[in-house]
């Protein structure tokens, strides 16, 4: 594995999403919109309900446990362009021809399609924190944020998380044929994620930071199974003879 | 440089490429001409290690394309311009040609150098920051060539690197390819075109799926009619023509004011035919020796198909 090679192609794709004003504004609203919008909830509801902060203070470990749905979500929409983006653009060929490895390709792919939504994903948690912090802290008498949950969540939820939906999406690639259907397939990665958040909503389990890690640890495994699940599924002779 | 036997290509139930059997020397430029569906793509990515043969072998700069550490090999020494030139188009011509060349592990300050002589050469240096999606097919298709130059490989596939190009850009990637000649790498170059061929090619090979016919444009042009003798009259008169078909040349055709003879030794033959016509009242304007386009010998071979 040639680390400059990999750094090539992750830098490469970043450089194309920079310019894709469009995709780089998808990427970033949402995480903006649930950033800000999260906090005035909690406020809105405080003020209009004439709550305390400190009653509310589950719900904001279950907001938090939203932001590692969100950067599900977030990849899913750059892992799909990937490596099927490539096909459709008609890139891919000349990819292929260069004396780059099957796994230098989808390292690179990966972190390309990661990278991003992650850090994304740090800015909706960041303005996340910020905004609760200033609407909760007269009440509270303390800063709530930043927490050993959400440090969990940051820390290794998120980019764990990342990257579960990447190589879930590097696989879809494998086999789908357009952007469409592997962004469609490769959708169904979050399901997992929202059974979860509704556990944790009903009460089934309690999304605290223990959870967080255990998470983290199941998804550490399975993240290190799929790359070479993926690396064996990746196979450069159908994608260049049986894509269309 | 190249060099198959018996290389084989199925998918399936059908046959792309059957028993291809050719050599291609060092600096030589060789030509595939055929059909869509001939299999020239198909050889092409055979040879550049980008899919596998199902039958034969073929080597490339000495390496075994047939295994992963040959095909890997191969593609360190080979640059490749696919049918279509798949540039990443929202980034400049500079920054796709560096990514390319970081793949291929040109290092800097070899790279760069590289970069600002191809794009010096194709007239593009002052464009080089412009997003590729501004360029116009023919500046496209000339960095596509410069991106599978850009590492200095030792053979050049290309693949229909004309195509859909109007006739200006084709003439421009044309003059880029006669540049590489001269530069004396090694060139297998699969086209529709055969004046681009003859101007350009060393040696043809006629694939329609098999290989079915194979030398340099001249020895090709020899096998449809032999080297065929045009005689040019003031007029040609029915005793001309019967002067001429007494002498017994294989073929004899009168076209306007023209004669065409199919002759077996032109050199040995024509004086005699000379003198038979000026017996015969014919008065004679121009001789001239004439061997077949290579249209008609690829229509030829493609329509025999053998």
């Amino acid at each position: 594995m040639r680390l400059e090679k990999v750094r090539a192609i992750a830098g490469k794709d970043l450089a194309v999403l920079r310019r894709r004003p469009n995709l780089l504004v998808s990427l970033l609203l949402f995480p903006i919109v649930v950033g800000i919008g999260l906090p005035l909830i909690l406020d809105i509801t405080v003020s209009r309900h004439h709550t305390t902060f400190a009653s509310l203070l589950p719900l904001t470990d279950a907001f938090g446990f939203f932001f590692l749905i969100l950067v599900v979500v977030l990849t899913t929409t750059l892992a799909a362009y990937a490596i099927v983006g490539e096909k459709v653009e008609r890139s891919l060929e000349p990819l292929l021809a260069t004396p780059t490895t099957d796994g230098e390709i989808l390292l690179g792919k990966t972190l390309g399609a990661f990278l991003p939504p992650l850090g994304a994903t740090y800015l909706g948690l960041g303005l996340f924190m910020a905004l609760v912090d200033a609407f909760s802290r007269a009440s509270l008498g303390y800063y709530l944020y930043p927490d050993a949950t959400i440090a969990v969540f940051a820390g290794l939820g998120a980019p764990l998380a990342g990257l579960f939906s990447v190589e879930i999406n590097v696989i879809v690639s494998s086999w789908a044929a357009d952007v469409r259907s592997a962004q469609q397939f490769g959708s169904l990665v979050i399901l997992p994620f929202i059974a979860l958040y509704v556990a944790g909503e009903i009460g089934l389990v309690t999304l605290d930071t223990n959870a967080v890690l255990v998470v983290a640890g199941v998804l550490a495994i399975l993240d290190l199974v799929l790359f070479f699940v993926s690396r064996g599924l990746f196979r450069r002779e159908e994608i260049l003879t049986r894509w269309r | 440089m190249i060099e198959t036997q018996g290389l084989t290509r199925r998918f399936g139930e059908r046959t792309a490429v059957d028993d291809l059997t050719f050599e291609v020397k060092d600096g030589e430029v060789f030509g595939l001409l055929g059909p869509n569906g001939a299999g020239k793509t198909t050889t092409v990515r055979m040879l550049a290690g980008l899919i596998r043969a199902t039958g034969g072998t073929a080597r490339v700069g000495g390496f075994e394309v047939g295994s992963p550490e040959g095909a890997q090999h191969v593609r360190e020494i080979a640059g490749v311009v696919p049918d279509n030139v798949g540039l990443y188009e929202p980034l400049s011509a500079y920054r796709n040609l560096d990514f390319f060349g970081r793949l291929y592990g040109c290092q800097e300050p070899r790279r760069g150098e590289n970069i600002r002589r191809l794009l010096g050469q194709l007239g593009l240096w002052e464009e080089r920051d412009r997003p590729v999606a501004t360029y116009s097919k023919g500046m496209k298709q000339k960095i596509a060539i410069a991106r599978a130059l850009v590492h200095e490989p030792k053979v050049l596939f290309l693949d229909e690197p004309t195509a859909n190009l109007d006739p200006e850009a084709s003439l421009a990637v044309r003059e880029l390819l006669l540049e590489v000649r001269k530069e004396g790498r090694t060139v297998l170059l699969n086209t529709h075109n055969l004046d681009e061929a003859r101007r350009i090619c060393d040696r043809i090979g006629i694939l329609k799926t098999r290989l079915v016919a194979l030398g340099t444009p001249e020895m090709l042009s020899g096998t449809v009619h032999g080297r065929r003798t045009a005689i040019r009259l003031e007029a040609v008169t029915p005793a001309v023509l019967e002067a001429v078909r007494a002498l017994a040349p294989r073929e004899v055709r009168a076209e306007g004011d023209r004669l065409l003879l199919d002759l077996a030794d032109p050199a040995a033959e024509t004086p005699g035919i000379v003198a038979a016509i000026a017996r015969a009242g014919g008065r004679i304007r121009e001789v001239t020796e004439e061997s077949a386009s290579l249209e008609e010998v690829y229509l030829k071979y493609v329509r025999e198909g053998r």
